[in-house]
This record gives C-alpha cells, structure tokens and sequence, in this order.
C-alpha cells in the first residue's frame, strides 16, 4: 500500500494550518481512511492540543529520527475516530532537529500503513518549512483574504514549485462575506486571479467562531454537523477524495439562514 | 448602517473605490516584483549565455556590459547595455553544426 502524503502550509504564521490538518485529517479518517497527522512544527507543539490528544504523549517525531523509539510506540490513537493517528511534534527541541532526508524517510515508512499522511508544517520559509514539505506528493496553502497573507502565499507557492511541488491547493480560510459583500474583503476569485491559474481552490471556510469553542475543547469542528465551517471541512474532505462538489453559499450564513432554520426551511 | 452610509456617498457622488479593490491592485504591483526576484547567480548566469550567443554575430566588450533587472512600479524589465566593437560579417552557421561554447 502507498498512501498519499500531503503537506499543508502557508508562510504567514496563525492562518490556520494547524486547523485545517485537525479538520481534513479527522474528516477522512470518519469517511473511513487510515490517517495519520504528522506536526512538523517542532518546538511549538499544537496539533496535539487541538485534537484533545496532549495527555497522551510519550514520545515525539524527535524521539524517531534519532532512534530512540520505534515510530510505531510513538503514534497516538485518537479517541474518537478508529484508523487515526498522530505523530506529535516535539516541545523542547528546535527545527533544526529534523533533516529533510529524515523527514523524506519518515513519509516513506508511513506511507506504508496509512491512506493518507497529512503533515503540520511551521510557519516561515526556513529550514523547518524545508523539512516539512520534503517528503510532501502534494501541498495545501492555507490563506486568509488579506494582503499579508495573500502575498505570503504567493511566495509559498514559487518555494514549493522550487520543492518540485507544482499546482497546488489553495483553501480559503477565515472569509467574512458580509466583509466582502462591502467591499471590503478580497473574494475568492480575486484570491485566485492574484495568485495565479496554477492554484486550484480546494475549499473555502467562513470566519467562524465555533472554531474556537471547539478548539477549546479539542474537538475538531468537522464532527459537528451542524456547524458551517465543519460543513466547509466535510466538503473539503470529499474533494480530496476525489468528489466534485459545489462551494458553499456562504453570503446567507447571517440571520436569514438562522430564521430560515428556525422555521424550517434550510438545515 | 455602514451600507446606508455607502448608499448616501454614492448618492452624493462621493464614489470612493472599495478597500478591497485597492488590496487587489496594490497586491498585483507587489506580487510583479516579489517575483522577479533573481538570485545574483542566476543573473551571472544568464549574462554568460547571453555573451555566448552574441560574440557570434558580434565583437562586445565584455567589461562594459550591464545586464540588470529594472523595476518599476507596474513593470519589471530586463535591461541590458553591450557595447558593441563590430560586427562580424558573415552569414551564421546552423546551429546544431557548431558548438555554441555556451556552458550549461
Ligand atoms: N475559520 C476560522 N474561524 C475562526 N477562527 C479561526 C478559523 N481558523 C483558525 N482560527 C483560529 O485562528 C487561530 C490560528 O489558527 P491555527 O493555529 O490553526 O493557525 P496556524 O496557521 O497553524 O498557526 P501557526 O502558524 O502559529 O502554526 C486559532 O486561534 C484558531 O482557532
Ligand atoms: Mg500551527
């Protein structure tokens, strides 16, 4: 078996990375693949707090590149979904403690066991990005409607062509319609046309404050059905799969749909 | 009430771009020169093919050669200076029946 290793990055730092590999690592273990979730920012530990798995840790990426333990010992279940797994960072140590040769072979032994290997790159373009998309196939740039962002992305997506990691996908993350419908937000289309045709739009997730709750509590939002950007992250999810299916209608995500709800008249 | 106030602006003729325009514009001009960036290597490189190919229809003078990047505010340009010595008379030969001595 050989799984399909995708890296997901961004430059910016605090866009939602670590977000989106709880999410879509979550979503396709429920739909039934095998994955495991790799966090390759090491020395700022977060994935693990996000999956609600910090209590959990023994050992760490670290602890299996220098051989101090078997990569199996190191892997940690999640609690709610069968076939997934997470690889933590290490908390002490710096970057610089990975090569990209190790973390080239460390993709290969995974790929082996699981469906899909989802890696948690840094932010930055040093030498921890190096490493974390080193043993990619493929990479996810998150980006938020801003400039900095924006621009960060652009830079992301000339290093990754330089990585050998062409066309890449793009998720929107932390849209504000009502923003947008202003004037005031960069839309999607504008997103695509300033960064390119070779950027294929993978997803677009909403500006939603359940996504605080629920890293709160350290539970992704993809397994909240109700929830929009948990809806966004399904239907990511399903692309990724392969599944062709319609971008969300984000513009009626304010009262309307709320009093629609109410009265049954939208889900 | 933002949108009443715009409504009363464009009433009023104060039309005023929208902030997300200009992100658009300012992020097109910045995004040209973010990547045109050349390593200095990659540009010694280019001029080296670049005398390559012209010391074939021309005698330059190598030292006072320029070859630079030229940015301006919408455009980037590649702007080369060559003073030329003469020009060698002579038809050129088919390429792929002479070595160019150009190196990789
Ligand atoms: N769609 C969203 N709506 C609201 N808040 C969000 C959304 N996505 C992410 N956030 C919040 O933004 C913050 C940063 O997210 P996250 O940690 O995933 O970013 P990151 O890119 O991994 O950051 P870093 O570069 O530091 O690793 C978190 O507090 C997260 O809860
Ligand atoms: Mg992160």
């Amino acid at each position: 078996m050989s799984g399909q290793v995708i890296v997901v990055t961004s430059g910016k730092g605090g866009v939602g990375k670590t977000t989106v590999v709880a999410n879509i690592g979550t979503g396709l273990a429920a739909a039934g693949h095998k994955t495991v979730l790799v966090d390759a920012d090491i020395g700022l530990r977060n994935l693990d707090l996000i999956m609600g798995l910090e209590n959990r840790i023994v050992y760490d990426i670290v602890d299996v590149v220098e051989g101090r333990c078997e990569l199996k010992k190191a892997l940690i279940r999640d609690k709610r979904v069968e076939g997934l797994q997470l690889l933590p960072a290490s908390q002490t140590r710096d970057k610089t403690a990975v090569s990209p040769e190790q973390m080239k072979e460390l993709c290969q032994q995974l790929r082996e066991e699981f469906d899909f290997v989802i890696i948690d790159c840094p932010a930055g373009i040093e030498h921890g990005f190096h490493t974390a998309v080193a043993g990619a196939d493929k990479a996810i740039v998150v980006s938020m409607p801003e400039v900095s962002a924006l621009r960060d992305a652009d830079k992301i997506v000339g290093l990754l062509e330089a990585s050998e990691l062409t066309d890449p996908y793009l998720i929107v993350n932390r849209i504000r319609m009502d923003m947008v419908q202003r004037g005031d937000m960069l839309d999607v289309n504008d997103m695509t046309d300033i960064l390119g045709l070779q950027v294929k739009v993978l997803g677009i997730v909403p500006d939603d404050q359940s996504i605080i709750v629920s890293a709160n509590r350290g539970e992704p939002i993809v397994l909240d059905n109700r929830s929009r950007a948990g809806q966004a992250f399904r239907n990511i999810v399903r692309r990724l799969q392969g599944e062709e299916v319609e971008f969300m209608d984000l513009s009626q995500g304010g009262l309307m749909l709320r009093l629609k709800r109410l009265v049954g008249l939208a889900k | 009430m933002s949108s009443l106030l715009d409504f009363l602006n464009r009433l009023f003729g104060r039309v005023e771009k929208s902030s997300s325009d200009i992100a658009k514009k300012r992020l097109r001009l910045v995004l040209v020169q973010d990547r045109s960036n050349m390593s200095p290597e990659v540009l010694e490189e280019l001029k080296e093919e670049l005398i390559g190919v012209l010391t074939r229809y021309l005698e330059i003078d190598e030292v006072g050669m320029s070859v630079e990047l030229d940015k301006s505010d919408d455009s980037v340009a590649l702007v080369a200076s060559i003073p030329v010595k003469s020009v060698k008379v002579r038809v050129p030969k088919i390429r792929s029946l002479e070595p160019t001595g150009v190196s990789e």
